[in-house]
């Protein structure tokens, strides 16, 4: 007989439990999707954790696909270093240098996700800026932004494409390659001003605003 | 380099370091260190869990449960296991990835029937 009832109610999950994975619907992946049905061969750069689904996604459509985890490149101890004011930080040349070697132009979609929340503040604008390069002329970007304080802690997920505008969120597990036990946190919240001016040198933005908190940003270089 | 044999494929053992052209017309599976290329046309590599690979790899068949930075041509599948790490350019007819496998480089599905496995882990 059970005497006592815990006081959330809430059952305890399994040890051994798979993280619970989520769906969404994106608008602005189905602005992409739109994109995507009409043109073929299309170039994609994905910045997200490695995703079977969305490379066979992708490919499937006849089209190309890049892949590169940015967020799990910018846990690398040998990035970390001082800024002018003795303050840690990262070595946005470096990183620069070993990832993002595309050429110019070469993009016709880049998929961000929602690492730019993620990514430590030395690397977001010099992150953003070669991002404008590589993109071709009217090429789209998405990116996902939290919309308020969500603490340090708000899981960060990674984004299976299902189809159309659906998604499959699955919260991530920090995969350490040799790459020292940086912890994957929320850095800060943008606001809307903050990410017009993240994104000041493309030539269009367009703001989706949904109810779980996260506010998506569609920009056309 | 002639490698030891067993009845199945050819092992490159966890305390060999090879430096160079690795060819062959059977199956391979490494789990030292191999730096260079390998060329296995008609035949199937095997990178183990200890395997540290950098190199092109040319093969029917391609798994990675180790480390390779190298680009993959596969002309009929590749495998990542859930261990792998896997950096370059893979060019096969499918592919699959198992979840948690870490993948950097492009891919490009080839041929008429490119159909593509993927088990995400769910």
């Amino acid at each position: 007989m059970k005497l006592f009832r815990s006081s959330s109610g809430a059952s305890v999950p399994a040890q051994n439990a798979q993280p619970l994975r989520l769906t969404r619907r994106s608008n602005g992946l189905g602005e992409i999707a739109k994109v995507l049905a009409q043109q073929e061969q299309l170039c994609i750069l994905d910045l997200g954790s490695t995703s079977a689904n969305n490379i066979r996604y992708f490919t499937e459509r006849g089209h190309k696909i890049y892949s590169e985890d940015l967020l799990e490149a910018s846990t690398d101890p040998a990035l970390a270093t001082t800024d002018e004011q003795g303050k840690p930080a990262l070595d946005s040349k470096r990183f620069l240098a070993e990832n993002l070697m595309y050429p110019s132009a070469q993009f016709d979609v880049v998929l961000c996700w929602n690492f730019p929340d993620y990514l430590d503040e030395s690397l977001v604008k010099p992150v953003v800026e070669k991002l404008w390069s590589v993109l071709k002329p009217g090429g789209l970007l998405l990116a996902f932004f939290h919309t308020r304080e969500a603490g340090p802690d708000a899981v960060c997920y990674r984004y299976h494409v299902m189809g159309g505008d659906n998604l499959e969120m699955q919260p991530i597990e920090l995969k350490k390659h040799g790459r020292g036990g940086s912890t994957i946190r929320l850095q800060r919240v943008f606001n809307n001003r903050h990410i017009e001016n993240l994104f000041r040198d493309f030539s269009s933005i367009k703001f989706f605003l949904s109810r779980d908190n996260i506010r998506e940003v569609l920009v056309v270089r | 380099m002639n490698a030891p044999k067993t009845a199945e494929f050819a092992l490159i053992g966890k305390s060999v370091v090879i430096k160079g052209e690795l060819s062959g017309s059977e199956d391979l599976y490494i789990d030292g260190q191999v730096e260079g290329s390998i060329e296995l046309h008609g035949n199937n590599l095997t990178i183990g869990a200890n395997g540290q690979v950098k190199a092109n790899v040319n093969a029917k068949g391609v798994v990675v449960q180790g480390k390779l930075e190298g680009n993959i041509r596969a002309s009929d599948r590749a495998e990542l296991r859930k261990s792998a790490v896997a950096v370059g350019d893979i060019a096969t007819q499918r592919l699959a990835i198992e979840d948690g496998a870490y993948f950097k480089g492009r891919v490009d599905i080839q041929g008429d029937r490119a159909k593509q496995e993927a088990s995400g882990g769910k």
